[in-house]
């Protein structure tokens, strides 16, 4: 066991994969010497080599191209976008190509490659350094897409990504990239993709939330009097309904928190499903908390932006108002 | 048949006044008038400045991640100076030294890495465009602005920035390609700082220039000491006037070094030696003008201690203008999102502070609602009191 932060825990699971699978490879802006913007990939290039950890050159679109023939080509490629906001240019190759690829060829080619990216809001970084784009992808089918909110969750989930066959898009929140730490065994383990975590159990409100947001929950969670069940989804997609629809079940009333715009936040397919799922057991309408349907503010209004605890507590107030 | 040759090119490149202080007189003589050199180097000495300071205020708090523009003053302010004062100059982040010659307030600038958007505000007679986070982008827009002009019956032309690690970018080959086919005067010009964060320039670039880039999209290029105001100024003037009276694009690669890290979040000693920042210390735009102005009687001590302390005073009043500012409402980033606030964004807006989103108000149980029209009301004293 260790007690490691977010970057080190996924640094530790980069590092205890390639050691086992030689076709991972690694590649980015700036990943090698410098480890990264965030030093996610400290180290790795002396330790590997630059034949499995290179830089690229500056582009998007060619990093995610790059990488979806070297998958093709029978790799495990780990490309990094350097910030969520930069992933524009790789959009075509990530949506016309590596998320259909399965599909169009019948599985004669596919795409097993894990594109990590930090994400979202909260360290006062310049424009285009806080967005949470993670419904975008959620919506394209035939792409998985993963966000951890804690260090040992982190080297879980990524471990299952660079097993896994298909594209995962593994969101890392930066807000929390240093925030806190945790024991993380060095002993191998993985979370399984698709399945989400209880982080406490409650039996008046379940709350669903996913990344960087789990941590306003708790605060909010930690102020109330009611018992409050917190459910951290992990994976976007596919995500763990059963999980979800079993915790409103029991207490009827269900509150989703992400950082990303209200319209079309993956807490609206959430909200639908358990429209479906729980409709006879539902006590209250499901009530959201997200970002505004703005875009993301600098820094200075950051925070008026962001959900925080207090407009997590006002939505569990209203939704057990009812 | 034999074997003949299809194509051949080579590049020019232009250097005036170098390190050591040795001048073409060829080239160099009559370029600058020497009232305007005086005026050139008091605005890079300032525009230094500016970069300390914004450094420092970083530092304390007062201001988020900043480039540092240290180094790279000469090759923003040579267009500058050249440019027709109504061509656009559409720029990425480190041009600091060339906006603030059109006049663009320093305030701006300041504003944008503090965090506000009111920073953006480009003033519109100062013919630029605000700073371009993504990388690469902004080159296509430079030639819709310049071909809007030209549908407009306007004949001004734009000057193009962006730096060596952002002409890998497919946008920058997009933005060459179409100004070369459609035939929009826009001169294109690279930064090559050695440097895209902690990315060699050769990584961006296998060939011995970024000038060549122009090659390939047919445009006529030329490379200059872009530490050298008089090169840059007169790659400047080769190029504008090709690209005025013919129509159409050209390239320029200016060749010079980032001085200081990529940001201020970044180590640049993680990644390159000393021993490189050093030799081009010793290559400096700022020192070398002085030199030569010295030498040439135009500058002295004591002209050179009355400017410092002119450009701290209007430095300092700058960031007293930024940091003077309002502080932006909690709800301002709801209002500039379109021309007319559609209903949905208005009902967040006003339930920002008292409800979950997207939950109609109506809907609410009554004591909800009772407790939301008392928010409501204690939301409205505050932003009346702001
Ligand atoms: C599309 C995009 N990708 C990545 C980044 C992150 N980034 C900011 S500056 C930079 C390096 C830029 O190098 P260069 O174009 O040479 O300009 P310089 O900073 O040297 O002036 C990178 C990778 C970005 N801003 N935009
Ligand atoms: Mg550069």
């Amino acid at each position: 066991m260790a007690n490691l932060n977010l970057v080190q825990a996924i640094n530790l699971a980069l590092i205890q994969e390639m050691e086992k699978n030689p076709d991972i490879v690694l590649l980015g802006e700036d990943i090698g010497v410098n480890g990264g913007v965030f030093r996610v990939t400290e180290g790795l290039q002396k330790r590997f080599g630059e034949k499995r950890v290179f830089d690229t050159p500056l582009a998007e679109s060619g990093i995610i191209g790059l990488s979806i023939g070297l998958a093709m080509g029978g790799l495990h490629p780990v490309p990094e976008i350097q910030f969520e906001g930069f992933l524009g240019p790789a959009y075509d190759q990530i949506c016309s190509h590596a998320a259909r690829m399965r599909s169009r060829t019948r599985g004669a080619f596919t795409v097993p490659m894990t594109i990590r990216i930090p994400v979202g809001g909260g360290i006062h970084a310049p424009e285009l350094h806080s967005d949470s784009p993670e419904a975008i992808y959620a919506h394209t089918p035939g792409l998985k897409v993963v966000m951890p909110s804690s260090p040992y969750d982190a080297k879980g989930l990524l471990v299952a990504a660079l097993r896994d066959p298909d594209p995962v898009l593994y969101f890392e929140p930066k807000r929390i990239y240093r925030a806190f730490r945790e024991e993380v065994p060095e002993d191998e383990y993985t979370l399984p993709i698709g399945k989400a975590r209880t982080v406490c159990e409650g039996t008046d409100l379940t709350i669903v939330s996913w990344g960087a947001s789990v941590i306003q929950c708790m605060q909010a969670i930690e102020k109330s009097d009611k018992s409050i069940e917190l459910i951290d989804l992990r994976t976007i997609y596919p995500f763990d309904m059963d999980a979800v629809a079993e915790s409103v079940k029991k207490t009827g009333r269900c509150v989703v928190v992400h950082e990303a715009p209200l319209t079309c936040g993956f807490g609206s397919e959430i909200a639908a499903r358990i429209m479906e799922k729980c409709f006879l057991e539902l006590e209250a309408p499901v009530q959201r908390v997200a970002g505004f349907d703005t875009t993301m503010p600098y820094y200075k209004l950051e925070l008026d932006y962001l959900p925080d605890a207090n407009r997590v507590t006002r939505a569990i107030e209203d939704c057990l108002a009812y | 048949m034999p074997i003949t040759t299809a194509y051949e090119a080579k590049i020019e490149r232009i250097s005036i006044l170098d390190e050591k202080g040795n001048f073409d007189e060829k080239l160099g003589k009559g370029l600058i008038p020497d009232t305007d050199l005086v005026k050139l180097y008091e605005a890079m000495v300032s525009c230094r400045q500016l970069d300390q300071v914004a450094f420092r205020l970083q530092r304390s708090g007062r201001m988020g991640t900043y480039p540092q523009n240290m180094g790279q003053e000469a090759t923003s302010l040579g267009a500058s100076y050249v440019l027709r004062k109504d061509d656009w100059m559409v720029t990425c982040y480190r041009e600091n030294c060339g906006l603030f010659w059109r006049g663009v307030p320093k305030e701006a600038i300041l504003l944008h890495w503090m965090g506000d958007e009111r920073g953006n505000a480009m003033p519109k007679p100062h013919w630029v465009t605000p700073i371009y986070v993504p990388l690469g982008t902004q080159m296509l827009h430079a030639a819709g602005l310049t071909m809007a002009a030209r549908y407009k019956g306007e004949d001004k032309i734009a000057c193009t920035f962006f730096g060596d690690g952002a002409s890998s970018e497919g946008d920058f080959h997009e933005a060459c390609n179409f100004a070369s086919n459609l035939k929009i005067p826009v001169v294109f010009v690279c930064q090559n700082n050695f440097w895209a964060i902690s990315t060699p320039s050769k990584i961006n670039s296998a060939a011995p220039t970024f000038a060549q880039r122009g090659l390939s999209y047919g445009m006529p290029c030329l490379q200059c000491d872009g530490n050298d105001l008089f090169a840059t100024v007169y790659t400047m003037k080769k190029s504008v006037e090709y690209t005025r009276s013919t129509g159409l694009p050209c390239f320029v690669e200016m060749v010079t070094y980032r001085l200081g890290d990529h940001t201020t979040a970044d180590d640049a000693s993680r990644y390159r030696d000393k021993a490189e920042v050093d030799a081009w210390k010793n290559r400096d735009p700022i020192t070398r003008i002085r030199d030569y102005m010295t030498a040439r009687k135009l500058w002295d001590d004591a002209k050179e201690a009355a400017l410092l302390t002119k450009v701290e005073e209007e430095n300092a009043a700058a960031v007293a203008r930024a940091e003077g500012i309002d502080a932006p409402h909690r709800s301002d980033f709801f209002d500039s999102m379109y021309a007319e606030t559609p209903q949905d964004l208005v009902v967040q807006r006003e339930t920002m502070h008292t409800h979950s989103l997207g939950q109609d108000p109506s809907q609410l149980p009554p004591e909800a609602q009772e407790r939301a029209r008392q928010m409501a009301a204690e939301a409205a004293a505050a932003h009346a009191n702001h």
